[in-house]
């Protein structure tokens, strides 16, 4: 009983730190969505794009680990400005449809551009954090957690604690939050809406660099990332698209309800379930709680 | 008494459906006589054409963004791929239209979240779509009669006791199918089910009010939507790819089609055509050129991920400069030559520019 106990807890704490990895995707979504209501569809590709940068610079031009990582972040921020420029300006009066299609336009280009300058092989990723379980705490307390989550899950309480800190209590949050409540009304009144932009685009570049060290570290650097990224949606939508603690939380329910699901209900449809599980948790959120945990209740104006 | 409208027709699309035909019936078996041509080009073109319609119908007309195309025609090729071979009585028109209702009771049970929302969040719900369908058919062994190696090929055709193996009676089979689909899309997009479609995407509370049933369009959309694309994945497996793999129809394709379907021009039927026939060829071109004018000197995942580049930086571009894709433009182009007048009628879509 103890050691089936033990086993429930393994897996429970093993899905929570892997829904950690969801949730630094997801928290590029969100940033991105509470300053411009805008649905980025292009985070996964940005997180692909990033990290396959980083770790180019690393392998091919032997930049040193530091600097290849300011190096990437600063390739993020121009992507940002592009973006900025050549996306969402001229896209400034569209609907939220349209923004939408045009980011999934924008994640087809970043794939592209990082397969035709970095190839499409799988790169290892080494961060010198082991993907093994951590000796101490299978000692005492005899649960296999690997070093890789917790560091995952201790990136993701500090980005979200800094995050959270720049929306509340500096200004340039609050020239977010207006922008994101009324993007007409913030300009009007003198928030300069490029910078704002350009600011939450380039943070979202950097966060997405961020989870895609982690994942990279994981499941090596390669295209399937994309569609690991995927998943970020049912987080959001569970845990709201305009929350931050939303998408923390959101990523720690999918990550535990996918892995507990696998391991004790999928042997009896012969596993692999944690592919479409989320999505259709997400369904359930949709039916009951739209809005997610956290997010804002959605209103529609006619 | 209201008299039952099957066909409601103009003298100009008689015309229009008159030259296509001939072009296709006549001209192009007679000119066209590489295989390659009916089986690498032609025949997928007609498939995801098509699927687009589906797409189209769903996205295009009742305004709803799903994404799960090639979930819904894993189902009808599989469905179809069951059917010859457990219920071969059916005969193979038949196995069609149960494949595709098959795919269509999918897309009902799938279509269902969009009652109660829109936009992204149901991208997502049909995104499970996608994803459980093909699960499904990977894990369950009955789907691909317990068939170990994953590729099964697909039973050959046989119409009323004939044969249709060679590229050029595929190609007919094809056409005949997306023929009449086409013609039927075309007179449901016309007809009040149409009308009903526009409503609820151009502004659903309002099509509400007016008495437009929500529940009844949107499931009716997806259910018609998803007997598109599993009719066409049955003659996309069965035609083109000749074998079933749950693979085949991943997510990737889902997206294809969704750029066939915006590019093409939300809203068109024809844009479906358009669409498809550009998404398919432009590659083939770009590795033309990468063969003939760099001779190779390119590698071909480079070129694969410039064609990538190129399809997203399409789609931004149309986004931003006509959200009608393709067919609109064509139109432009159409009424410029015509008149000189540039046309004041524009389609509102749910994807046009605010007002």
């Amino acid at each position: 009983m103890v050691e089936e106990l033990l086993f429930f807890m393994e897996v429970l704490v093993g899905g929570l730190l892997a829904g950690t990895m969801y949730s630094l995707v997801a928290l590029g979504f969100v940033l991105i969505f509470k300053a411009s209501a805008t649905f980025n569809f292009s985070q996964g590709a940005m997180v692909f794009f990033s990290v396959l940068a980083f770790v180019g610079f690393m392998q091919d031009f032997n930049i040193p680990f530091v600097l290849a990582f300011i190096l990437a972040a600063l390739l993020m921020v121009v992507v940002g400005l592009c973006t900025e420029r050549f996306v969402l300006r001229p896209l400034m009066n569209a609907s939220e449809d349209t923004v939408l299609m045009a980011t999934i336009g924008l994640g087809y280009v970043l794939e592209g551009l990082a397969q035709a300058a970095w190839g499409v092989e799988v790169r290892r990723l080494d961060l010198g954090i082991g993907d093994f379980p951590v000796p101490w705490i299978a000692d005492n307390l005899k649960l296999f957690i690997s070093a890789l989550d917790i560091t995952a899950g201790l990136v993701a309480a500090i980005m979200i604690i800094g995050l959270f800190l720049l929306f509340k209590y500096t200004k340039i949050g609050l020239g977010l939050r207006a922008v994101a409540d009324d993007a007409g009304a913030a300009s009007s009144i003198g928030i300069p809406l490029k910078h704002i932009m350009l600011l939450v685009w380039s943070a979202a570049g950097v966060v997405a660099l961020v989870a895609g060290c982690m994942w990279g570290a994981r499941a090596g650097v390669q295209f399937a990332l994309v569609d690991l990224a995927l998943k970020a949606l049912p987080v959001l939508i569970i845990g709201g698209f305009s929350s931050i603690p939303g998408a923390i939380i959101g990523g720690l329910i999918i990550g535990a309800v996918e892995k507990v699901l696998e391991v004790y209900i999928g042997p009896f449809f012969g596993g692999a379930i944690e592919g479409w599980a989320p999505y259709v948790l997400a369904i359930f959120f949709l039916l009951y709680r739209p809005e997610g945990l956290f997010g804002e209740k959605i209103i529609r104006r006619v | 008494m209201m008299k039952p409208v099957f066909m409601t027709y103009t003298k100009k699309d008689l015309i229009n459906l008159a030259v296509c035909m001939v072009l296709s019936v006549l001209v192009i078996p007679t000119f066209i006589t590489t295989e390659y041509w009916y089986t690498s080009i032609l025949i997928p073109w007609l498939c995801l054409a098509l699927a687009t319609i589906g797409q189209q119908i769903v996205m295009g007309y009742t305004g709803q963004l799903a994404l799960g195309a090639a979930g819904f025609m894993a189902a009808g090729a599989f469905a179809m791929f069951n059917l010859i071979l457990r219920v071969p009585d059916l005969g193979f028109v038949g196995s069609l239209i149960v494949s595709g209702l098959i795919a269509a009771a999918f897309g009902i049970l799938f279509g269902l979240p969009s009652l109660k929302v829109r936009g992204i969040y149901l991208m997502v719900a049909t995104l499970a779509s996608q994803f459980f369908i093909i699960w499904m058919i990977d894990k369950f062994g009955w789907f691909k009669n317990y068939d170990s190696s994953g590729i099964i090929t697909a039973q050959d055709i046989v119409i009323l006791g004939k044969p249709f193996t060679t590229p050029l009676a595929m190609y007919f089979v094809c056409l005949a199918v997306t023929t009449v689909l086409t013609l039927l899309a075309m007179n449901m997009a016309r007809g009040s089910t149409g009308r009903n479609w526009m409503a609820v995407r151009d502004m659903d509370i309002a099509a509400e009010s007016m008495g437009v049933s929500l529940l009844r369009t949107k499931v009716q959309a997806f259910a018609i939507s998803a007997f598109y694309c599993g009719v066409a994945g049955a003659l996309f497996a069965f035609c083109y790819l000749k074998s079933l793999e749950p693979v085949a129809f991943d997510i990737k394709l889902s997206f294809k089609i969704l750029f066939m379907c915006i590019l093409g021009g939300l809203g068109t039927i024809n844009g479906a055509f358009i669409g498809a026939a550009f998404i398919l060829l432009f590659p083939v071109l770009l590795n033309a050129i990468g063969n003939n004018v760099f001779h190779g000197a390119i590698d071909a995942t480079i070129i694969s991920s410039i064609e990538q580049v190129i399809f997203g930086g399409l789609m931004i571009i149309f986004m931003i400069y006509e959200p009608l894709g393709m067919a609109k433009l064509w139109e432009n182009i159409k009424q410029k030559w015509k008149t000189k007048i540039p046309s004041s009628t524009n389609l509102k879509s749910s994807l046009g520019k605010k007002t």
